[in-house]
């Protein structure tokens, strides 16, 4: 008896009639987003983030002594950025080097992202080190990064000027859709925003796929008003952490507590 | 090793000069460099320049085995580099910042993009698809490289012919071009690129306040005024008005409404112009080419 294999295909719609996804959420519906602040071996600050099933891990050193001399600045900080993707960390295992150009690329942009944000004035001839570990990946990596380097920059107490915060989006056949996962991506046009909440201004936009200049317009608007809503996210986890790293401290904790909390609320 | 930046009264005169809209080299805000294509002896050899910006770029096809995964496509591969003799501040060897970013955006404007369409190079299904290489060196900076090599790269997977192959059953037969006429590369479409660098009014080094600073925008920027920039944003579209690669990579944050319309209006026109000289030039240089090859 031959035994036959029998594969099923299983086709996905992105978007069925009902108004659902794939994975059982809205149009605009962003995933759970799980934000943990909590301290990673010797790092200064750290967050690790996860949009659904996307995870990144941020780890950030400095302001500290620049390693090589020669990439100091004489009147700022030098921020250096380094991202590594577990090879485990998609389906398929693969591993990537270090000299991988997308990899590179990623780095760079997540470096000229923060620039104009860390008050690198502040720090003359140090260096800033952000870690990127991207352990699982689901759509959104870049979103993730620049948001747990924003939470991990934020815990290490690096003077930001504005939180930065990152969403993606797609258009499928003039529908748009929000933070999209694998599956999502692969098959629509889709566009990473990230915005400075306080302002509204927009301190990055990348798209690789082909889009209409029009349907662009819309995913972009609507990118731009998600980030104020992972602002508020974000906001809530800092000041959790403030409030945890606050209480551990002696007897007139309330007092502080208060100031804390009354200085949270302008920011 | 990092470039010397610019002195501080090169930038202030920069700066200042650039709040009343005068660039020192007289054109425009928004006003490219009117690009030179010019074509080598082969078919799929250009040389583009805008002002003293040089690239060239050449494509060159054989036929391979295509992997197992994808047996009905062809196989594109682009490599790029910045030769020392571009500025002295490229080393042999050594990727710089800048070529990661041309060799990653060439990537996204002409690969990612399907500018070329990857089936029509298919011969023998599972057995032999022709492998396109398009080579793009950069041999001298004034400026914007990314957008002369990208106009090098498309124009040259325009220009390009390939020989005519015929295939018999499992019999694949490449006539040399002596024999039939080559065949030009199916193209989706012509995807062209464009640079806007924003400066703050300002002329603080940096923006330290988040209140309204207008920033100004300059299309085309040479060298002096690329190192300057407080940001960039890089915007690949066709004549169609399908955008291919938007990449805003950090710099100075900007609003919504300060972006849209210079995708929307800006980049939309001056693509449609830049298409239109790519198109006659590659008109007449095939009219000159006519004499010499049987027209298909």
């Amino acid at each position: 008896m031959v035994r036959q294999m029998v594969v099923e295909s299983v086709y996905c719609k992105i978007l069925n009639d009902g108004g659902f996804r794939s994975d059982g959420r809205r149009q605009y519906e962003l995933r759970d987003i799980n934000i943990d602040l909590g301290q990673q071996g010797s790092a200064d600050g750290s967050a690790s983030v996860s949009h659904g099933l996307t995870q990144v891990l941020v780890s950030v050193f400095g302001p500290r002594e620049a390693k090589m001399r020669s990439q100091t600045i004489h009147d700022r900080a030098n921020i250096n950025v380094e991202v590594a993707v577990a090879p485990f960390s998609t389906g398929e295992r693969r591993r990537r080097g270090r000299g991988d150009k997308r990899i590179l690329e990623f780095a760079s942009t997540i470096k000229s992202t923060f620039e104009p944000v860390i008050q690198t004035a502040l720090y003359p001839r140090s260096q800033i080190d952000i870690f990127v570990q991207i352990l699982q990946q689901d759509g959104g990596v870049l979103q993730a990064c620049i948001n747990a380097t924003t939470l991990a920059l934020a815990s290490a107490g690096i003077p930001l000027l504005d939180f930065v915060c990152a969403v993606t989006g797609g258009v499928h056949s003039t529908s748009p859709l929000l933070d999209l996962t694998t599956l999502e991506e692969n098959d629509v046009p889709h566009v990473t925003v990230a915005v400075m909440p306080r302002t509204g201004k927009v301190t990055l936009v990348t798209m690789e796929t082909r889009l209409h200049v029009d349907r662009f317009e819309d995913i972009f608007r609507v990118g731009c008003e998600a980030g104020k809503v992972i602002h508020k996210e974000m906001r809530a986890a800092v000041k959790e952490r403030t409030r945890s790293v606050g209480s551990g401290g002696g007897p007139d904790v309330g007092d502080r507590d208060v100031v804390m909390e009354e200085r949270m609320e302008d920011y | 090793m990092r470039p010397p930046s610019p002195s501080i009264p090169e930038r202030e005169f920069i700066f200042t000069s650039l709040t009343q809209s005068l660039r020192l080299d007289g054109r425009q805000l928004l006003e490219m460099r009117k690009p030179t294509i010019t074509f080598g002896e082969e078919l799929g050899w250009v040389e583009c320049s805008f002002g003293k910006t040089r690239v060239y770029a050449a494509v060159d096809a054989k036929m391979v085995k295509p992997p197992p995964e994808r047996p009905y496509e062809g196989i594109i591969t682009i490599h790029s580099e910045i030769s020392p003799m571009a500025s002295p501040e490229y080393e042999p060897g050594r990727t710089s910042e800048e070529e990661v970013t041309i060799t990653r955006m060439l990537d996204k404007v002409l690969r990612r993009s399907d500018a070329v369409d990857k089936e029509s190079l298919c011969v023998l299904a599972g057995q032999r698809v022709w492998h396109l290489r398009l080579t793009v060196h950069c041999l001298a900076d004034a400026g914007n490289m990314l957008d002369c090599a990208c106009l090098a790269g498309i124009v040259a997977l325009k220009h390009f012919r390939r020989p005519e192959v015929e295939v018999v059953g499992d019999e694949v037969t490449v006539h040399p071009p002596t024999e039939r006429a080559p065949l030009p590369l199916s193209l989706h479409h012509t995807p062209l690129c464009l640079t806007f660098a924003f400066f703050p009014e300002s002329s603080s080094k940096t923006a330290t306040s988040t209140s309204s600073t207008k920033t100004t925008t300059v299309l085309d920027p040479s060298l002096l005024e690329s190192r300057l920039a407080t940001g960039f944003l890089h915007v690949a579209l066709n004549a169609q008005r399908e955008l291919c690669v938007v990449q805003k990579a950090g710099g100075v944050p900007l609003t919504e409404d300060e972006i849209l319309p210079l995708i929307k209006e800006v980049a939309v026109s001056r693509v449609r112009e830049l298409d239109a000289i790519v198109e006659s030039r590659l008109k007449e240089d095939w009219e000159q080419r006519k004499k010499f090859v049987e027209v298909r």
